[in-house]
């Protein structure tokens, strides 16, 4: 990527380093996560050092988790507020599965599909605060009755696996919509990426010329 | 600890069959509380015969004591003072683990052979491979494991699988001096204890009769109770244990759902990368900004 005027910047440092911070601390708390899930999962515990260590760390990585994200919630709440605009791009399925853009009505910086997943995330992020804090065993658990800890375990499991659908999702889109990745990891994009992506934005930036 | 003379039938987070070849008959404790003195022997033993030592506790006005079950204490006598048609009743249960044939805590367990069913019915938990989570806490219907903060594993009643591994009866049921505890097969228990209700039954309590749970399939430490009709009058015995739905859902049908849901999506993110290829920059837009390269 030229960095030179004629890009465009995309995400600012900060946002870049907070986005891979949360997306490690996601996947220790996934992989760590499953180990309970299902026994099928349960050699994931060795990347921890054992079962009783995933069951240490988890909650804590959970923690960090909860700064870290709480970071990409307020960088990223206002630019996430859906629009009517958006909500009639989301209705165009079929183009937007075929990745043809060009009848799509026009996208900001962020398009429906990026903002239902942000507020997807965020859900599914309180919730697993909220039960994650009912199911830790050592410190919190004894504080609620059973039929609560028994009713957050379902929680806890549900939303942490529609977590980790919803990121599948997101790193396949990233992986599918060529230059996006590089967005996110150096932060600036080509105007004609941003005109292909994100109409609206493009004209933002530039005025609606080149 | 993996006691190579009993066979397991069930093994926590394992999909596969153990070891049963061999066969052994059901076993059961009966404990029959028409027959209880609450003099706290079982206790004794249960502790001199496991070398737990539980801490000294205060006194709170009544017998129990502890007051409720520990990692240390893996059995209690609860006491409750309830008026029946018969007056002021004196029921004293002895808690501690019902050995379910089809246990919450084992059905919860995500450390694979942390807890275990011998071929015998015996429930045990093989501390050594417990990773401390508490899912068997959230998974048991009767409240029973404890965990311990000292080594922040579970502990609760093995039905001394040691002993009964070789051919003893457990500790509390050697010591009980009125006969209130026997231990053997589950067919001679459910017989001497139908014995029971009927000698009950004779003097006066029409509602006496065997609690053997079937909502989680039976256990295999059965009580005769006076009111069977009333299980709740002895410290809140709980009418109709069972798993429950939570746990089932949590524990049953959750796993093969969201695993098979999470490779759907992998799966259908590969179709749909090989059908529609790659999601670029089109010809005509490169075209417009052909003059910044």
């Amino acid at each position: 990527m030229k960095n030179d005027s004629r890009t465009l910047l995309r995400f600012t440092v900060p946002e870049r380093i907070n986005h891979w911070l949360v997306a490690l601390t996601f996947f220790l708390l996934a992989l760590s996560g499953l180990v309970y899930f299902q026994p099928l999962y349960y050699p994931l515990s060795q990347l921890f050092g054992g079962g009783t260590w995933a069951r240490i760390l988890h909650p804590f990585f959970g923690v960090v988790m909860i700064f870290l994200f709480g970071g990409m919630f307020f960088r990223f709440r206002k630019l996430s507020i859906i629009t009517p605009t958006d909500k009639d791009w989301l209705r165009h399925v079929r183009e937007i599965v075929n990745g043809d853009e060009q009848h799509l009505p026009e996208a900001g910086k962020l398009n429906g599909g990026q903002k239902v997943m942000f507020w997807s995330l965020v859900t599914c992020m309180v919730l697993l605060i909220l039960s994650g804090i009912v199911v830790w065993r050592a410190y919190f658990s004894f504080l609620f009755p059973i039929v609560v800890v028994r009713f957050a375990a379902v929680v806890h499991a549900a939303a942490g696996v529609v977590m980790i659908a919803l990121i599948m999702g997101h790193i396949y889109i990233a992986i599918w919509t060529k230059e996006s990745i590089g967005a996110m990891l150096y932060g600036r994009v080509r105007r004609a990426w941003a005109k292909q992506h994100h109409p609206a934005w493009f004209r933002e930036m530039t005025g609606g010329d080149k | 600890m993996a006691l190579q003379s009993l066979d397991i039938t069930r093994r926590s987070a394992t999909t596969t069959p153990s070891p049963s070849q061999r066969q052994t008959p059901e076993v059961a404790k009966l404990i029959d509380v028409s027959k209880c003195i609450g003099c706290k022997a079982c206790q004794v033993a249960c502790m001199e015969w496991n070398d737990t030592r539980d801490a000294i506790g205060t006194n709170h006005g009544v017998l129990d004591n502890p007051t409720d079950l520990t990692e240390n204490s893996w059995t209690v006598m609860r006491y409750a003072e309830v008026e029946t048609d018969r007056g002021l009743e004196w029921l004293i249960r002895k808690d501690g683990c019902m050995h379910c044939a089809n246990p919450g805590c084992l059905k919860a367990c995500p450390a694979p052979g942390a807890i275990v069913q011998y071929s015998n019915g015996i429930v045990d938990f093989h501390e050594e491979n417990c990773i401390g989570c508490g899912y068997c806490i959230t998974g048991c219907p009767f409240n029973i494991p404890r965990l311990s903060k000292k080594d922040s594993k579970v502990y609760k009643c093995t039905l001394c699988s040691d002993r009964v591994a070789v051919g003893l009866e457990p500790a509390c049921a050697k010591t009980c001096p009125t006969g209130a505890i026997v231990f053997g097969t589950k067919a001679d228990m459910l017989r001497h204890a139908e014995e029971r209700v009927q000698d009950l039954k004779s003097r006066g309590f029409a509602k006496a009769g065997i609690y053997d749970p079937q909502g989680v399939g039976g256990t295999h430490v059965i009580y005769v109770l006076q009111h069977a009709d009333r299980p709740e009058m002895y410290s809140d015995l709980p009418r109709n244990p069972s798993i429950g739905p939570l746990v089932e859902l949590w524990k049953g049908a959750a796993k093969p759902v969201a695993s098979l849901a999470l490779a759907a999506i992998g799966v259908g993110a590969f179709v749909h990368y090989v059908t529609k290829g790659p999601n670029e920059v089109s010809e005509e837009i490169e075209k417009e900004f052909e003059d910044e390269k």
